[in-house]
């Protein structure tokens, strides 16, 4: 097993590698830095002067892969792929574009990326299964029918009409809670309700449906009918059996997600203005901040690989077919 | 002189390429029983039929505004000038919204603006009244005593067409199948509204009923009112939903077009061919779809528009480069989702090249390139169809989604997301503006619903396990 998860780990590293070159080359070879500073400093403050000031304070005046006039190693190091691309393998993210230090930045505005997504995920987990869980039960129902009705019309809903909705309603209307805006400690709490009920309400559309699918092809398997014939009770077998057989496809969709959780949610955190890493990584792209969309693109990526190692290893735990192979 | 001249932006094109495949599959589909079976299968689906002729409407519009040309300006000297702005069909039809430009918000069906205005008075002094509306209601002399049975007449009188239209539609459709079947068109009529025919046409006679119910008043009240309200400058609320549909329908389907022969041919070779083939191809999109989707479509799209800020000498008009960005954007959402499907491919690639038939095809000597063409690459079009009608949903909300980032399609654009992009700070207001959204709201609801209802049925019907074990 050691074995196994070493060389998934071996395979992510090379994803990671092939991010790194893939992104780099979208940066730096899509368009010049010459480009890019004058896309930064806009139309009419271009001059040839401003754009090598530009390069020069941002270190993208460096030759691509191969620095001639430097010696030794300093050849390659001295390079914008080893400053930009290469030191990211060691969490060295360096400086924007605007001059602020991106690892200090991530590491102060995770937390309540974290504060939201977790909660949401938890509570959003919770209720997708209990609610897939009562359709499955009551299969071919008129319950189940108006269950699956009700998902298809929540998933055809953009999610940006239930932030709207959500502000407008539980802000506006009925003001339980402030529209946007963040706080630290217990005063959080207040801020964060909204975002995170409106996170678990427009996943449980697609969620639900893609749970109950699964619970039902779970329940028309040999197993089933033989627990049946056993004489236990619909319950004892739906939660027993089922669930517990079920919850091996359900985790390779969850396990993986969980260190993205880290990465906040886009949309959501821009709309209540939580200084989390999704407002971040938004104000980064309006304001055509290329380090930080670069940084983020590869934290991303490392996270989502870490996901899948995860979920390589909860599978030997809850899978003993996988476990003895 | 010609009094247009037509004009093919990028996007048309393609969408007219789009039709004519679709047409040629259509006629070719017909002619084979074993690829017709399954879309009888889904012509039988109730919920399907309906979703799809809320679809057709869609599409009808989008297709509409698919059609560009540029206007002969009145003659000067004998020479034919063209007009430089680039207009659309749809446009065309509806010029009297577009033209009828307001000040600024005024609510769905109003006379008078939604906002308060100072106006001199005819004694000189100054007083702060709600102003008439420039168009809206401009033909009622007194608003405040007309204007209520006004609506109601006109409302009326576009329902009873509208009535009328889906009678002569609904009985049109009964006639078709009726010389089919050799019978009589009032016994088709009895049968359908009985439920008693093949195709669910009462689920098709009750979507074009509501749909005819709905775009009847609303066709008979536009030229005289802003039947959704304008927005924040002025325009008229309907026209630019009605804009939006052929924006979601292009994302939503020009996109999945671009990912299609990537995931076909990649993830039938690493299926077939295994070995280092399939490793490689592997990495390649276990390291694509190891990026978070957003900021991969964010990084790519944000180099293009730098491109595109640096070259703006390739871009003439605003509408090219619309046009432009809009297909990019395509080419970028088609280029980072085709994992998903090439996977799926792969999988089934691997299990078809153990089959006897591959085999036997083998045996004789047939060429790899020839067994994946004619033995492999028809087996695997259940699960093609599947997802290019499963991710039309999803592209159209996703459109939404970037356009509120910042990287969706061109601001000048009109677009489901540039609408509620522009029109969410409006719900702040006191009071409230709500009409934009709620017009972006319902029409996106409709199309995904429609979109994704029609999805299922075609899943249920391609689906052979779904099919096999009899369950929906």
């Amino acid at each position: 097993m050691t074995a196994y998860i070493t060389r998934r780990l071996i395979y992510g590293l090379f994803v990671l590698v092939g991010v790194n070159v893939f992104t780099f080359a979208l940066f730096f070879f899509v368009n010049s830095p010459d480009d890019m500073a004058r896309a930064q400093l806009g139309a009419k403050r271009v001059t040839p002067e401003a754009v090598a000031k530009w390069k020069h304070e941002r270190g993208y005046d460096k030759p691509l892969f191969l620095n001639e006039k430097s010696t030794g190693v300093a050849k390659l190091t001295d390079t914008v792929f080893f400053e930009k691309s290469a030191k990211l393998f060691v969490f060295e993210f360096g400086a924007s574009d605007q001059g602020r230090n991106i690892g200090y930045d991530i590491s102060t505005r995770m937390w309540p990326s974290l504060a939201v997504q977790l909660p949401a995920f938890i509570i959003g987990l919770l209720v997708y299964i209990s609610f897939a869980l009562l359709m499955a039960f009551f299969r071919a129902t008129y319950l189940d029918f108006w269950g699956v009705v009700l998902c298809v019309l929540m998933m055809s809903i953009s999610g940006l009409f239930y932030i709207i909705g959500g502000q407008f309603v539980f802000g506006k209307l009925w003001n339980l809670v402030p529209i946007s805006g963040y706080d630290t400690g217990f005063d959080a709490i207040k801020f964060l309700a909204l975002p995170v009920l409106i996170g678990v309400i427009s996943g449980i559309g697609s969620s639900a449906r893609w749970y109950r699918t699964i619970f039902l092809e779970e329940i028309s398997k040999d197993y089933v009918r033989t627990a049946r014939a056993k004489g236990l009770s619909e319950t004892r077998v739906l939660f027993r059996h089922v669930l517990q057989n079920a919850m091996i496809p359900i985790l390779t969709g969850v396990v993986v997600v969980i260190p993205l959780l880290f990465m906040g949610a886009l949309i959501t955190e821009s709309f209540f203005g939580i200084p989390g890493l999704g407002s971040y990584t938004i104000d980064a792209i309006s304001q055509q901040d290329f380090a930080i969309v670069r940084v983020m693109v590869f934290l991303g990526s490392v996270l989502y690989i870490i996901g899948l190692i995860l979920t390589d290893i909860s599978y030997t735990l809850v899978d003993p077919r996988v476990r003895f192979s | 002189m010609m009094p247009f001249i037509v004009e093919w932006l990028w996007s048309d094109a393609l969408v007219w390429l789009l039709v004519v495949a679709a047409i040629g599959f259509a006629l070719y589909t017909r002619r084979h029983p074993h690829l017709r079976a399954p879309w009888a299968r889904v012509a039988r689906s109730a919920s399907g039929m309906a979703a799809a002729t809320v679809l057709a409407a869609f599409v009808l519009v989008g297709l509409m505004d698919s059609l560009h040309y540029r206007a002969a300006l009145p003659q000067q000297g004998g020479k034919t000038a063209y007009a430089t702005e680039v207009r659309s069909l749809l446009d065309r039809v509806l010029e009297p919204l577009r033209l009828t430009r307001e000040k600024t918000y005024s609510a769905p069906l109003a006379t008078h603006l939604y906002a308060k205005e100072t106006v001199q008075l005819q004694d000189g002094t100054e007083a702060r009244v709600f102003p008439r509306l420039r168009h809206g209601g401009a033909h009622l002399k007194d608003p405040q005593a007309d204007w209520c049975l006004d609506v109601a007449m006109k409302a009326f009188r576009g329902l009873t067409f509208g009535l009328l239209l889906w009678f002569v539609v609904a009985i049109g459709i009964c006639a078709a199948v009726a010389r089919g079947r050799d019978a009589g068109i009032e016994m088709v009529w009895r049968d359908a509204w009985a439920g008693r025919t093949e195709v669910p046409w009462r689920a098709v006679f009750c979507a074009l009923g509501l749909l005819c119910i709905l775009i009847g008043p609303v066709a008979a009240l536009a030229p005289y009112y802003h039947v959704l309200g304008t927005d924040k400058v002025g325009q008229d609320v309907l026209y630019q939903a009605l804009k939006s549909i052929r924006t979601g329908l292009v994302i939503g389907t020009l996109a999945t077009l671009v990912m299609l022969p990537f995931a076909l041919v990649l993830g039938l070779m690493a299926g077939y061919f295994k070995g280092w083939v399939d490793d490689l191809i592997q990495y390649l999109y276990t390291t694509l779809s190891s990026i978070p989707g957003v900021l991969l479509i964010a990084a790519a799209v944000l180099m293009m528009q730098v491109y595109i800020e640096n070259h703006a000498e390739l871009f003439p008009t605003t509408e090219i480069r619309a046009d432009v960005r809009l297909l990019a954007l395509c080419v970028i959402l088609g280029v980072t989702s085709w994992t998903g499907l090439c996977r799926l491919l792969r999988g089934e690639a691997l299990k078809l090249r153990e089959m006897e038939y591959i085999q036997a095809a083998h045996a004789f000597g047939v060429s790899h390139w020839r067994v994946m063409m004619r033995h492999i690459t028809p087996n695997v079009m259940h699960i093609v169809m599947i997802a290019l009608v499963m991710d039309f949903s999803g592209l159209v909300l996703a459109e939404a989604v970037l356009s509120y980032v910042g990287v969706g399609v061109d601001p000048s654009m009109i677009s489901f997301g540039t609408m509620i992009n522009s029109a969410r700070l409006e719900m702040a207001r006191e009071p409230m503006v709500w009409w934009s959204l709620a017009a972006a709201f319902v029409f996106m609801l409709t199309l995904v619903l429609a979109a994704n209802l029609f999805a299922d049925a075609v899943r249920d019907a391609f689906d052979p396990r779904l099919i096999v074990g009899g369950r929906s």
